[in-house]
């Protein structure tokens, strides 16, 4: 097995809100192996973004706190690592892209600058030079008339225009890995295959890690090659991309791809899951899916099921993997 | 890291000059009536009070021609405003010498004295600001919020006071209340307006700072700032560069509205340190009835109010690339 270029184990992060506290990541664990395609989805809320930001520690804290877990890169535990060896990792060897383009750039810095920044503080590049790999790097992500645009500011770029110079400001130190958190969802639909296009072509080129946070499936199946799927804060199921297709073990992923829509099926109202997500203040005896599952029988409700091992790389949190009878033919 | 780059965008900005300075002409224009209606409207006889109660009736007519009060609203009112354009000033009717020159030995007073308490206003309330943000709810956020609150609630003439009998009268380090002339003893001038200069610009800090921090604590929360982290650019490049640039912008505003609460603050100020200022001088004029010195210096103070503003307006647009736009 290839050596992981980061691991997540077992990963709290929990809120001090005024309800309480919300568990909004509860031992999540996963890996990301090198240049591979990880795709991390759910329903809103489940804590795709928290996960992702704890990697870099941008967790705002308060009313953030990382409760427990480890996270691996490098031989290293960043939850561990001073602050300035992790300012040294962000942005350079591990780098992130937001999902709002709109608010996510510097509204009163030129474009030239926010691009050229990485390069200044972690190459040591002088402002011109690293405006001049800037420029490089606004071509290579096919911004027209880039020369032209360094001296924009973001509010004079259209919102796949500034996505573009996100991707470019998080690859000009060239990272291991890019952490995109639904950096299409906020684009039309045109661009949002654009942008997904590009980003995915410049990580072959560069040999890179990429995972990214979606809850569209579609762009899933495009780009990845391991799933891992979320739900209120735990991981339910994990799984090379063709199983999660063909052969979705957790009914939580079953609803989800049952709600994903398809060629040419018109744009009305998606199969989907019954109930809402659980108020994550709130402790839950047994599985957290339970409430709203078709298959759910009385143990489901007591115990919470452990993330069961279903096959070589594929795990599920489901009691089903161990009474498989219990499974509704029809739903 | 080096402070922002290069010089905004030339045309967008001189649209944005020309614009702002139409208004501004418009503005001083209105500004300009009003204060001379108002005191057009006042009742009181200038000529009447100069004469005393004994005058005779001639005598009054013909002062009253003589200051041209029996010309008619508009006669007078283009009569002072051709005037200042022209470059002829009225003459006081107290000190018996033109208002310009009068105005402008006592600004040698006022100006620096506002300029210190800017400075102060402004050296004070930014750091203040960015760390009361920066530790919100903690104990250094509390204390200081603790103490602007109490700045809010002080009139600043008893802090001027407060001020005089600690540092000139118990700690004998200034002198209380005088002004020597700038070019008699220049040292002795700063150290005299030191003292109001303070405690005019530490009343303004207290409300600058809390804009500060609040205006950063919307800026901290914003995802350009997380994305700053996420570059990994170093804490204090996010704070003083990404974050401090966009969190200036509506204190920039304030600090520009200030200076009219600065310039009501002086005249009270001047009052209590003897400082022979822009502020006494229209106190005093006021006393005396001296007309074209309360109509030429209140115009210029509003004036002054108003070009600040629109300098604000300027420097708003060079920090916002935004608003040039607009
Ligand atoms: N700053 C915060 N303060 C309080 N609670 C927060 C904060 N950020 C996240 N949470 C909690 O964490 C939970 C998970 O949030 P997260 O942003 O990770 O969801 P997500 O999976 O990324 O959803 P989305 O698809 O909408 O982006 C939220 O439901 C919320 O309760
Ligand atoms: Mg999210």
């Amino acid at each position: 097995m290839t050596q992981s270029l980061l691991e997540i184990k077992d990963l709290s992060v929990y809120f001090d809100v005024p309800e309480g506290v919300a568990r909004a990541v509860d031992g999540v664990s996963f890996n990301v192996l090198p240049g591979e395609t990880l795709a991390l989805v759910g329903e809103s809320g489940c804590g795709k973004s928290v996960t992702s930001m704890s990697i870099l520690g941008l967790i705002p804290s308060p009313p953030g706190r990382i409760e427990r877990g480890r996270i691996i890169y490098s031989g290293r535990n960043l939850l561990e690592e001073k602050e300035e060896h992790l300012r040294r990792i962000r942005g350079n060897e591990i780098s992130m892209i937001f999902q709002e383009p709109m608010t996510s750039l510097n509204p009163v810095l030129s474009i030239g600058r926010q691009v050229a920044e990485p390069l200044m503080v972690h190459r040591g590049l002088s402002r011109e030079d690293a405006t001049a790999e800037a420029l490089s790097w606004l071509e290579r992500v096919r911004i027209p008339a880039a020369a032209k645009r360094l001296e924009d500011y973001p509010h004079q770029l259209s919102g796949g225009m500034r996505q573009r110079v996100m991707i470019a400001m998080a690859l000009v130190c060239q990272p291991r890995l890019l952490i995109a958190d639904e950096p299409t969802t906020a684009l039309d639909v045109t661009i949002q295959a654009q942008v997904l296009t590009l980003m995915h072509s410049l990580k072959e080129e560069l040999g890179m890690a990429l995972m990214l946070i979606t809850h569209d499936l579609g762009v899933v199946a495009q780009v990845a090659r391991r799933v891992v799927v979320m739900y209120a804060g735990q991981v339910v199921e994990e799984a090379p991309v063709a199983d999660i297709f063909d052969n979705p073990f957790h009914p939580y992923t079953q609803g989800l791809l049952r709600s994903m829509p398809r060629l040419g099926q018109n744009k009305g109202r998606l199969a989907e899951i019954p109930g809402t997500v659980p108020v994550l203040t709130e402790t839950i005896a047994g599985c957290r899916f339970a409430p709203r599952c078709a298959h759910q029988f009385d143990r489901c409700r007591i115990e919470a099921p452990p993330l069961f091992e279903i096959a070589d790389g594929r795990r599920a949190r489901c009691w089903l993997k161990r009474y498989p009878d219990r499974r509704k033919a029809h739903v | 890291m080096p402070l922002p780059s290069r010089p905004p965008a030339i045309p967008a900005m001189t649209r944005y000059f020309v614009k702002k300075a139409i208004t501004l002409l418009i503005l001083l224009f209105l500004v300009s009536i009003t204060v001379f209606a108002v005191l057009f409207a006042l009742p009181g006889d200038p000529a009447q009070i100069i004469l005393g109660i004994n005058a005779t009736p001639e005598t009054l007519a013909n002062l009253r021609a003589q200051l041209g009060l029996d010309r008619s609203f508009s006669a007078q009112y283009f009569g002072w405003i051709g005037g200042l354009l022209t470059g002829h000033s009225s003459m006081s009717i107290n000190y018996d010498m033109p208002v310009f020159d009068l105005i402008l030995s006592r600004l040698a007073v006022t100006g620096p004295m506002a300029l210190m308490a800017m400075v102060f206003a402004v050296v004070i309330s930014l750091p203040l600001g960015i760390y009361a943000a920066r530790r919100q709810n903690r104990t250094g956020d509390v204390t200081v919020m603790f103490f602007t609150q109490l700045g809010l609630a002080t009139p600043e003439f008893w802090l001027g006071i407060l001020l005089m009998l600690l540092f000139a009268v118990h700690w004998k380090l200034f002198s209380a209340g005088g002004f020597p002339g700038w070019s008699a003893d220049f040292i002795g001038s700063f150290k005299a307006l030191l003292l109001p200069a303070f405690a005019l610009g530490v009343i303004r800090a207290a409300i600058l700072t809390r804009l500060t921090r609040s205006s950063m604590l919307d800026v901290l929360r914003e995802d350009y700032v997380r994305t700053a982290r996420a570059k990994g650019l170093r804490e204090r490049t996010v704070v003083y560069v990404h974050a401090l640039r966009n969190a200036l912008v509506p204190v920039l505003t304030i600090l520009g509205l200030q200076l009219g609460q600065l310039l009501a603050g002086a005249i009270i100020i001047e009052n209590v340190y003897y400082l022979p200022g822009l502020g006494r001088l229209v106190f005093q004029a006021i006393g005396q009835r001296d007309l074209p010195v309360v109509r030429d210096i209140v115009l210029f103070m509003a004036a002054a109010v108003v070009v600040v503003n629109f300098v604000v307006d300027f420097a708003y647009a060079a920090l916002d690339p935004r608003i040039r736009v607009k």
